[in-house]
């Protein structure tokens, strides 16, 4: 989990903000997919990996952008040799391969908690459908802290399985993992309830027991 | 404290009466609603992480990471089930690799096979809607039917025709689906439906924006 996307650097395309630099890549994307000429879409792709290094990226992060595509690449390249012209096939392999790497820049080139922020903002209009920014902020914090908690509910399970003996995994070890996240929701929600975080009206009285 | 035989009591507690239910948003979601949001989004992450569900030892080497999407839409029905997806979707966007590999970022997105991540969402919907149909939850044939049609129908009906559109070739992205995804997603039917038969005789589920013990 200590791997992130985000890969710190000082360079003009971490300068930029997190909205100017979505909305670039989003016309960066329309622009590539609407070019359909193999010398152009050949020099859309020289110009992106060059602005890996231009943004001072490590070759490895252009490389694992690139390798994970790899597979899916060769076999779309293949099929449309077969089915279609060499220049198609060029054309349309090259465009996922762009369309990825520039996302890919973006993402390395911005914080986690930048991009959350402008997502909370984009969100904002929403309050208008009662969708509640503080609801939204709080839920996405939450998550992040949970991931740990649900793993470790994982592992104790899965522990206290082999525990009485049963050699293999089973689907049985997820039951008790989602029952205690069930119980666990009521915990958080008058956590959450106590600090006033998600009450959008006054409470007038706190039931239970 | 009243005697656990005593069954007034005991009712009583656990069921508050209808003018003390102010702390319901607009779109009716209590705290623990929030709560259950964020946990089943942890939970969708937690199973993308590798060695977390190894199905037939390893020798099957299926992330069960969708089966966390239809466990959302089955278990905590259609609203809070598509939110979970939702919130783990938005983490995934922000950078944060959650996705099985350690993906993450904009770029899985945009990625030849993205629309299934989107029909994450449709999918969580459509087996939440279903399952609520299924009279008596317990039942086995409903809730793998509901599974089938929002974690297998609905997730590629929007999954195939993105790859369609991006690799330019219907019949390609229909093999894909059917080579990379399919056998793994008709096993996760079966199981999600088995698990959540099994958390609903286990634990009552709470409904959406009510209060626990309130019908």
């Amino acid at each position: 989990m200590s791997v992130t996307t985000y890969h710190p650097g000082t360079s003009w395309l971490h300068a930029v903000p997190a909205g100017p630099k979505l909305l670039g890549l989003a016309l960066a994307v329309t622009g590539v997919l609407l070019t359909s000429h193999v010398a152009v879409v050949g020099t859309e792709l020289a110009i992106t990996a060059l602005l890996y290094p231009a943004t001072r990226m490590p070759f490895r992060l252009l490389w694992r952008n690139t390798r994970v595509l790899l597979p899916f690449l060769a076999l779309v390249v293949a099929f449309q040799l077969l089915t279609a012209t060499w220049q198609k096939s060029l054309v349309i392999g090259g465009q996922l391969l762009i369309v990825v790497l520039l996302a890919g820049l973006v993402t390395a080139t911005t914080k986690v908690s930048t991009m959350l922020v402008l997502f909370e903002r984009l969100a904002r209009p929403l309050a208008r459908v009662g969708v509640s920014p503080r609801r939204v902020a709080l839920v996405l914090a939450l998550t992040i802290r949970c991931i740990p908690l649900v793993a470790s509910a994982w592992h104790t399970s899965s522990d206290a399985y082999r525990a009485r003996g049963m050699r293999r995994t089973s689907w049985r070890v997820v039951v008790p993992v989602i029952v205690r996240l069930l119980r666990s929701a009521e915990a958080l929600g008058e956590a959450i309830t106590a600090r006033g975080v998600a009450v959008d009206q006054p409470v007038s009285r706190h039931d239970q027991r | 404290m009243s005697t656990p035989a005593d069954p007034v009591n005991d009712r009583a507690g656990a069921d508050p009466a209808p003018d003390t239910e102010p702390t319901a948003s607009r779109i009716g979601l209590l705290p623990r609603d929030l709560a259950l949001i964020a946990l089943f989004a942890a939970l969708i992450a937690v199973l993308g992480l590798p060695g977390s569900f190894a199905l037939f030892g390893s020798a099957v080497p299926i992330t069960a990471q969708s089966l966390g999407v239809m466990l959302a839409g089955s278990i905590l029905g259609a609203k809070r089930g598509m939110l979970a997806v939702l919130t783990l979707l938005v983490l995934v966007a922000a950078g944060l690799p959650l996705l099985p590999g350690g993906r993450g970022g904009i770029g899985v997105f945009v990625g030849p096979t993205g629309g299934y991540l989107i029909g994450w969402l449709l999918g969580a919907f459509v087996i939440g809607v279903l399952v609520t149909k299924v009279t008596g939850r317990t039942r086995l044939p409903g809730l793998i039917l509901a599974n089938v049609l929002g974690g297998i129908v609905a997730i590629y009906a929007i999954g195939i025709p993105v790859t369609a559109w991006r690799v330019d070739s219907g019949l390609l992205a229909t093999i894909v689906s059917s080579l990379q995804f399919l056998p793994g997603d008709a096993i996760k039917v079966v199981l999600s439906a088995l698990i959540t038969a099994a958390v609903h005789r286990a634990y009552p589920i709470p409904a959406a924006g009510r209060r626990s013990g309130e019908r």
